[in-house]
């Protein structure tokens, strides 16, 4: 909250995480997953979440999205402490958890159908989400009659159909083949420029983070912190073949990899 | 009689195995066709055909008066429907004795259906009532249900009332176990899923928890409601003057085996017939499942 006072220019503070330890009680013994981890959001920020596997990202999401609760520290949104789940927070799962008893309109509508909105709100809040990424011709069918991609499409949409401030994604298109992520993560970027929304995007893909991110977060493991801060100034429409694309990718890569150390290869570099 | 412990097994409350997508859609495509169709039909019947026939030469071989024919059976069965050929007290008395075994049988089970279904979404969800009933039940449970009949017959005198105790304690187990079961079952994920979208607290259940769970449910109430057939018979074969069971009884009581077996077939068909409504419903309900259909 410091910085957004002291300048003036930049786009307020939207969230803030501060001295955030997280320890599992698991059944062989504690786990430390996360330690005193720090983070600030401004408002429209693309922040990518990138680390090797079982370095906390997931669980440090979790925290920010309440399902999962600190050990110590704390969680504001626009300066209010998180205590649960809540619709300014809206998370896009890896495996997408679509309610799959509702068709595609009805997992759209969810969120505002539970929140006292006039039924014809609703339709026209899904059709306009629903046109966003392009499932109008779907609007009926059942997830289970849907693809991976289109599945996802959906889970993002339910999210910008509640009117959430802060999208939290977790390695949403880790399941997904090339092309249908490229195309994904290009209709992301329109979105997010669209909706001015803020975005916070786990991945363990450098060359995915670099495309994405206005920051790129990097965290280590064991137990998980945040590494390095990384802004990325590459002008949009990014191009991965560029040289400074390639730079930049190279230098976040050599980051990982020091902290892994030795000859134990990190995802992000298997990554084409 | 082992079929009370049958209701709590465990086998009975696991939910259907998942068949493969592409083998439902083959059988699907096959039912399309006239001919397939008919051989469905003609394969079903092999077996049953058969064993009229075997029943037929049995009797004929043995001479037994204590078994009757298939076309014995199948003149008792008519003249109980209809009557006009032994007019006795049996005749034409179909209606009435189906009648009040039907009313029996639905209204244990929709009474159980009735508690069984939201006691066992709570008990799902709630950890603290959880803590306080569910030792309980697990003690209650492995009761045979028919164990309860002296005990019902003084609670609820000797009557019909005892017979939809009776058919309630039956559909009641299997019926919440699955139920909860099913709750337990759900992805933690639609939990989530449905906080960050703003849905908690009592809404959770109609919205999240029921649909959730209702595949299992489903499975519960097709369980209970054959358990509700069986539980019947016993409950009617005591102090009660109408109803399928009754009659069984009295045909005992008389020596009239083709009564006894007239009274058994109808059991059986109706129980069958039964069933299809509710595979029908579930159907229906769980279209958005295609791994429910059955
Ligand atoms: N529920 C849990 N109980 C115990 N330990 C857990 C639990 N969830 C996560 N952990 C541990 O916490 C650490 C961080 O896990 P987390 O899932 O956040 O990693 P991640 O960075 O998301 O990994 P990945 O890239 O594989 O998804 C791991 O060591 C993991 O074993
Ligand atoms: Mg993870």
């Amino acid at each position: 909250m410091l910085d957004a006072t002291t300048n003036r220019d930049a786009p307020p503070v939207i969230l803030e995480v501060s001295g955030l330890n997280k320890v599992y009680q698991a059944s062989n013994g504690p786990v430390e997953a996360l330690r005193s981890v720090d983070l600030t959001v401004r408002k429209g920020e693309f922040i990518c979440l990138l680390g090797a596997s079982g370095c906390g990202k997931s669980t440090l999401l979790r925290i920010i999205a309440g399902f999962e609760e600190a050990t110590q520290g704390s969680v504001g949104v626009y300066g209010c402490e998180v205590r649960g789940p809540g619709p300014d927070r809206g998370m896009v799962f890896q495996d997408y958890a679509l309610f799959p008893w509702l068709t595609v309109r009805q997992n759209i509508g969810f969120g505002p159908s539970h929140r006292r909105v006039a039924s014809q709100e609703v339709d026209k809040l899904t059709d306009r989400f629903m046109a966003m990424v392009g499932l109008t011709a779907f609007a009926d069918r059942y997830p289970h009659q849907l693809s991976g991609g289109m599945k996802q499409r959906v889970a993002i949409a339910r999210v910008l159909a509640n009117d959430a401030d802060i999208l939290l994604m977790d390695e949403p298109f880790g399941a997904l083949d090339a092309l249908t992520r490229a195309a994904l993560q290009e209709e992301l970027i329109e979105i997010w420029r669209t909706t001015k929304l803020t975005v916070i995007f786990v991945t363990h893909s450098v060359e995915e983070a670099v495309l994405l991110a206005d920051r790129v977060v990097v965290m280590s493991s064991s137990p998980g912190r945040i590494d390095q801060d990384v802004e990325i100034e590459l002008p949009r429409p990014r191009d991965v073949a560029s040289v400074e694309f390639n730079r930049l990718r190279r230098s976040i890569t050599q980051q990982l990899t020091s902290h892994v150390g030795g000859g134990r290869k990190v995802a992000a570099t298997a990554d084409s | 009689m082992s079929f009370e412990s049958t209701v709590a097994g465990p086998a009975m409350t696991a939910p259907p195995t998942k068949k493969p997508a592409a083998l439902a859609r083959g059988s699907a495509h096959r039912a399309n066709g006239l001919w397939p169709r008919l051989r469905t039909i003609a394969l079903a019947l092999v077996v049953p055909v058969s064993l009229l026939v075997l029943w037929d030469l049995m009797v004929r071989w043995t001479g037994t008066r204590l078994i009757p024919s298939p076309f014995g059976v199948a003149v008792m069965m008519w003249d109980f429907a209809f009557g006009g050929i032994y007019d006795d007290a049996y005749s034409g008395s179909l209606p009435i004795h189906f009648w009040k075994s039907v009313q029996r049988v639905y209204g244990g089970f929709i009474l159980a259906a009735l508690l069984g279904i939201p006691l066992g979404l709570m008990l799902g969800r709630i950890p603290l009532l959880r803590a306080m009933l569910d030792p309980m039940l697990s003690l209650l449970r492995p009761i045979p249900v028919t164990a309860w009949l002296p005990l019902s017959m003084i609670f609820f005198g000797l009557g019909p009332k005892s017979a939809v105790f009776l058919v309630f304690l039956g559909a009641f187990y299997p019926i919440l176990l699955n139920t909860v079961f099913g709750v337990k079952s759900v992805d933690a994920r639609l939990f989530e899923a449905a906080g960050m979208l703003g849905c908690s607290g009592p809404q959770l259940f109609r919205s999240v928890v029921l649909p959730a769970a209702l595949p299992s449910i489903f499975n519960g109430l097709r369980l209970g409601a054959s358990f509700a057939w069986i539980l019947i018979v016993v409950g009617e074969m005591t102090g009660v003057p109408e109803g399928l069971g009754a009659v069984i009884m009295d045909g005992r009581t008389l020596s009239r085996t083709d009564l006894v077996i007239t009274g058994m077939i109808i059991i059986g068909i109706t129980g069958f017939l039964s069933d299809r409504i509710l595979v029908m419903l579930s159907n229906y309900f769980l279209r958005w499942s295609p791994q429910h259909h059955a």
